[in-house]
Parts: C-alpha cells; structure tokens; sequence
C-alpha cells in the first residue's frame, strides 16, 4: 500500500497537500453513499437468503472505491457500471426502490425482470446497462468519450471493471482505443485482489496493474482504494484532465472484496479469514468516519440517526416494491427490436391466444 | 445515371448518407487512407476528414466502440475487414449490440450497421470466404441483410443505416465488382424485411440471397431449356424475414429448392426448409432440398467443388420435379 495515493491519515486528519477541500455537505454526502451501499449489501444478502430476491452481489470492503469515484463525476458525464457498484447508481439518482424492483424482477422494474439481479441501469443519469460478461463494458466507454470528442462535448466516462477485467481482451482493446484516440475516459480498476476464487497474482505477472497504462500511452495512478478522499481526488483530476482535452487515465484502486463474489459463493473455499481480517481491519467507512469526526463534523449521534434513516429507506423501498405484481408476459415480447417484427408477433400471439383453439 | 458496381454503390450510400446525417462515422482497419481493402470506403476520409477512422487492428475494439458511439447517439458504420474476421467482436455483437434495448428496456439503443464482405468466389481459403450468417440470425436483436445488386446494395444500406437497431450488412464478396448496374445518385432506399422475385414462375420456387440468388437465376435459365419454370427468390433481408413472399411462392410451386453457399447443418436455409414444412406442407408435391455448402471448413483448391454451382442447382430441380 506504501505506494499508493492516501490522503486520509491514521488519526483522520486529511494529508494537506492533497486534501480535495470538500465542503462538509459533500463530505456527509460521500459518507452517506458509502453507508447506504453497506448497509443495503447487508440487507439484500438477509433478502436473499430468505428467499425474497434470487441472487446477490455485495460490494462490501469496497464502498470507498466505488462511491468515492462515482461522486467525482458531473452529472453529464456518463458511468460505465461492471456489476458491483449499486452505490454509484444510487449517487447518480437511482429511486432506492426502482432499484429494489430490479433486484425483484417484477412489473415495476423498468427492464420488466429481463435481467438477473444487480444488473441496474439508470438512463437519466447517463448510468450505462449492465452485462455480466467481464469486461465488455470498457470499450463502450471508450467509444461514448469519443463520442463526446466528436460532437465537441466536454464531459467525461467512468467506467468500473475489476481485477479481472484486466485479463480480457476487450480491456486491451479499449485502452489501446483510448491511448490512440485521446478519448475522455477515466478507467477505474476495482482491484478487489480476488476474480471469485482467482487471486491477482494469478491473473497477471504484472507488478500494478496501474502500470499498464503507460504502455498505452497515458498515466496509470494507484490509489488506496480504502480510501474515500483518495480516490476522490485521483478520480476528479483524472476527469478534469479528461474535459479538458488531456485524454484517458487509469486509476487502480487497491481494495478488497471482504465478502463473498456473490451470494452463491463462499469464499472460504479459496482464502484465509486471515486475509480477510487484514483488511478488515482498513475498512473505508471507519477510516472515512475518522476524517469526518475530526473535521468535527460527525458523532454517534449523527451516526446513529443516519442508520435509523437509511434502515427505514431501505424498509419502505422493499416493502413498496414487494408490492408490485410480476412483469407482464407480454414484456417477454417488447424491446427486441423498435419495431416488433411479425415473426415475433406470430410467436407472441400464438402464446397469448386462449387455449384449446 | 451512372453504371456502377457494388463497391461503388456502397461507396455512394455512405458517401450520401454521410452528407445527409452528421452523425454517420466510419471506422476499421485500412477504411481510411487506403479506402477499405475492397476500396469500399475509398474517398471517404477526403471529404469527411473527421468522421473516417482507421482504427488499431481489433475488431472487438472496433465493435465495442461503435456501440459506445451508437449509446451516445451516434450512427456507426464499423467495417470488419473480413466476415472470417469478426469473431473476436462476436461477443460484442451478440452480448452487447442484439441485447442493449432488450436489457435496458428501452433506455439505451444501438443504432449501428456493421458492414462486412462475406462468402467464397474470390480463392480465399479458410479465412477470407466464409458465410457465417447463421450465428447472427440465431441471435435476437439483430437485423442480417444480404444484397446482391449493386443498386439494392445502395437502398439496403440506406435503410440500414436508418435503421434504429443494429444490422449485419453482409456484402457478397463474389458480387462486389461482377457486374454493373444504373444507381440513381440520391436517394434510394430498399425496405428491410422485403425480399424480391427475381424471376416468376410456376414450377418450383429457388430460394437464396446473396451470389446464391445470382447462382439460382443461371440455373433457372438452364431449367427454363428443359422446360421447368423456376421462380427465383432473392431474401434480401433474412432477419426479419420477408416469410409471407417465401409462403406465397412455394403455395404456388408446390416445390422448394433452397439454396446457400455455409454449411449445411443448422444453416439459414434449414430454417427456411422448417417453416414451409411447417407453413406449406399441404402444398408440396415433393421434399424441399436443400443444396449448400459442404460441412467442411471452406476449401481454397477446391473452392469451385464447395460452392453451390447452377448444375447442383439444376440437378436439385429435377430431383424435386421428378418426385
């Protein structure tokens, strides 16, 4: 970690030479997403074993690295999700119970329960759909920010992937494009240090993964990714660079999964709770609570109430979403094409025609 | 009106189309300085110097950004040098492109017409002849369309590119320069999901696109000296498929003979053959047949012996005029 950007010191203090100054609304805020994403991952997992959602991924450990990027970005630039940041969705205005509906698969789910659990998406707030093969997000991303060159916009794409992701040839190929093109995207690896039961060090010799940037052409920055003001900060600069003309960055944020890869996983399988317990123990919502409470602005009272507030949130969503009956069956129809042509139209009609015919 | 061939007619549809919609954009490998390895793209990055990319040598890149740009409302042009070529952009295609509307309800599109040439005739070997089609149309979400004039290459790319989902254009390579033909400059557009009669008749009906429909037209010829009249049909479009003029040809033949140059097992052609037999088979008075390639990868010697000729064709019509 010694050679990671860190800002947020052992005794909360914010190192200040590289302190973003952020105003104490936005510094709640940041803390208020990072609390919400851990508090609804446990609340979905106690969903899921109780049968009441299918499937779950958290994103536990990881609250900082996701929430802390997603709020550097401006609200005209896009987010390129892979599948563990709920968070940011929710930063960019995700309804909590539009997200519940998702997570159901019922009628009130904007996609109609097309797709499997965590797959969000969120069209006003540029929060691109998800897919769940790793790493074909990234060349999208590269492909919007150059878009965004050609018409002469300047705005910026975060796009998340993992560790893993590093592997494939789409993040070749995107950071290649990248580098070629000058396109404003910011690349954020999630290096959580497992791709289920593979560890990192199996899935590349590299030293950093941050290191393969310049072989692309552009910098690639390793941050403490458990830590919320870090990764802020490098994800600001990167966008800013991104606006302003300067090209891509790679950002790796060093992190950890402290929980399983899904709820159909167990990580004891593969890795020791010592391990586990080592990173517990830099957990980004504490360490990001030290800041908070030494800037003076956060207590246990503060605390207290803003659990009470999000638990209630989150209770009303489920309870609002629960509510909503199953997706038609004749949304299994729509949305393949604009237009549905007649082979499908024969294919809907003769299942929904009365029986017995 | 000038005679061109089909280069040329493809090259005027994006010529024109790119003057007409600013956010056309062309990319690949050698589209733009060398104008396309086929000269497809030839002039294109002259006049439209910001909108032509060559890109790095990736086709999951190329489709994996095209679709970016399509997200951002772009309409994207990619071209894959070769349709041997696009299997690594096919998860790109198949995962991404077909399913972006369908997986976001709506919310995110991809307007994108992949262009590339596909099919034998030229000695390619292995990897510059295949006909891959049949992955594609196995695929919901996606529009496959296959022209074989230079004139209805003009007016299906048109429309394809118009086209608010993603279409794989496939280009019949053997077709490109073979002959010319009058292509009005200005608009002209071909519907998708409209296929043609080629040529009318009573007795059987050939069924193909591509250099199969120009195949199947030699062999109607051929038959027309033994006194067989032969409809040819040419699909145009395969998804969506133009189903009622293929129903309303064999109804009127009582004979198929469908016709592709992939191999057979699990070609388009088998779909075709399953919905007359499920569609028309009180109208049949002998089995469809099917001539296509063979299940081998594609020859580079002995290319002439795997491709579906007029006489394999013929000797199809008289097995099923014999019946």
């Amino acid at each position: 970690m010694v050679d990671a950007l860190h800002i947020i010191r052992d005794d909360g203090s914010a190192d200040p030479r590289l302190d973003p100054g952020l105003s104490e609304e936005d510094a709640v805020r940041l803390y208020r997403g990072m609390s919400l994403q851990r508090i609804l991952d446990n609340r979905m997992l106690a969903l899921q074993r109780q049968g009441r959602i299918g499937f779950y991924g958290p994103s536990l450990g990881q609250e900082a690295a996701i929430v802390g990027a997603a709020m550097a970005m401006e609200p005209e630039d896009w987010i390129v999700p892979q599948y563990r940041e709920p968070g940011a969705a929710l930063v960019r205005g995700m309804p909590l119970k539009e997200l519940l509906c998702q997570l159901i698969g019922n009628a009130e789910d904007p996609v109609h329960g097309r797709q499997m659990p965590c797959h969000y998406v969120y069209r006003k707030g540029n929060y691109l759909s998800i897919s769940s093969p790793v790493g074909t997000q990234i060349p999208h991303a590269v492909g919007i920010a150059w878009a965004m060159r050609l018409r002469g916009e300047p705005h910026a794409v975060l796009v998340f992937f993992g560790d893993g992701a590093t592997s494939t040839a789409d993040f070749h190929a995107a950071m290649n494009f990248a580098g070629v093109f000058r396109t404003p995207t910011v690349f954020l690896c999630n290096n959580n240090q497992w791709a289920i039961s593979v560890p990192v060090a199996k899935q590349t010799a590299s030293a950093t993964l941050a290191q393969k940037a310049p072989a692309y052409g552009f910098d690639g920055v390793r941050v403490d990714g458990m830590d919320a003001l870090a990764v802020f900060r490098a994800t600001g600069d990167a966008a800013r660079r991104a606006r302003e003309g300067h090209g891509p960055t790679m950002i790796e944020a060093v992190t950890y999964r402290l929980g399983p890869h899904s709820s159909s996983d167990d990580p004891s399988r593969y890795r020791d709770e010592s391990e586990v317990a080592l990173w517990r123990a830099r957990d980004p919502i504490a360490r990001y609570r030290r800041y908070l409470e030494h800037a003076g602005w956060w207590d246990d009272g503060r605390e207290a109430r803003l659990e009470q507030e999000i638990g209630d949130e989150i209770t009303r969503a489920i309870q609002e979403a629960e509510r909503a009956p199953p997706p038609a069956v004749e949304t299994l129809f729509t949305d393949v094409y604009a237009d549905m042509p007649d082979h499908l139209r024969d294919q809907r009609d003769a299942f929904l025609a009365p029986r017995g015919r | 009106m000038p005679a061109m061939t089909m280069v040329q007619a493809i090259n005027n549809a994006l010529r024109e189309e790119m003057r007409r919609d600013d956010r056309v954009i062309v990319l690949g490998e050698d589209v733009g300085r060398n104008g396309g390895v086929f000269r497809c793209t030839e002039g294109l990055l002259d006049e439209f110097p910001d909108r032509v990319f060559d890109t790095p040598l990736a086709e999951g890149g190329i489709i994996g950004t095209a679709i970016g740009m399509a997200l951002y409302g772009l309409r994207p042009v990619p071209e894959i040098q070769f349709m041997d070529f696009i299997y690594p952009a096919f998860d790109q295609i198949v995962s991404e492109a077909a399913k972006m509307r369908y997986r976001s309800g709506g919310q995110f599109t991809v307007p994108m017409t992949i262009r590339t040439p596909f099919g034998g005739g030229i000695r390619g070997g292995h990897y510059h002849s295949q006909s891959s089609e049949a992955y594609f149309c196995h695929t919901p979400g996606l529009k496959v369309v296959v022209p074989s004039t230079p004139k209805e290459a003009k007016g299906l790319l048109t429309a394809s590119i118009r086209d608010p989902d993603p279409v794989m254009f496939l280009e019949p390579k053997k077709l490109y320069r073979s002959s010319r033909e009058e292509v009005p400059e200005g608009e002209v557009l071909v519907p998708l999901g409209e296929a043609a009669v080629r040529r009318p008749g009573k007795d059987v009906s050939l069924i193909a696109y591509g250099y199969m429909a120009q195949v199947c037209l030699e062999a109607a010829t051929k038959a027309a000296a033994k006194g067989v009249e032969a409809e040819v049909i040419d699909l145009r479009t395969l998804v969506p498929l133009d189903e009622p003029a293929v129903l309303a040809s064999v109804k009127k033949t009582g004979r198929a003979v469908v016709v592709y140059e992939a191999p057979r097992t699990a070609g388009f052609g088998a779909e075709i053959s399953a919905i007359l037999a499920e569609k028309a088979i009180e109208y049949l008075r002998g089995p469809i047949v099917r001539v296509t390639g063979f299940d081998t990868p594609f020859p580079y010697a002995l290319e002439d012996v795997y491709l579906p000729n007029s006489d394999r064709v013929l000797a199809a019509i008289d097995k099923v005029m014999a019946f």
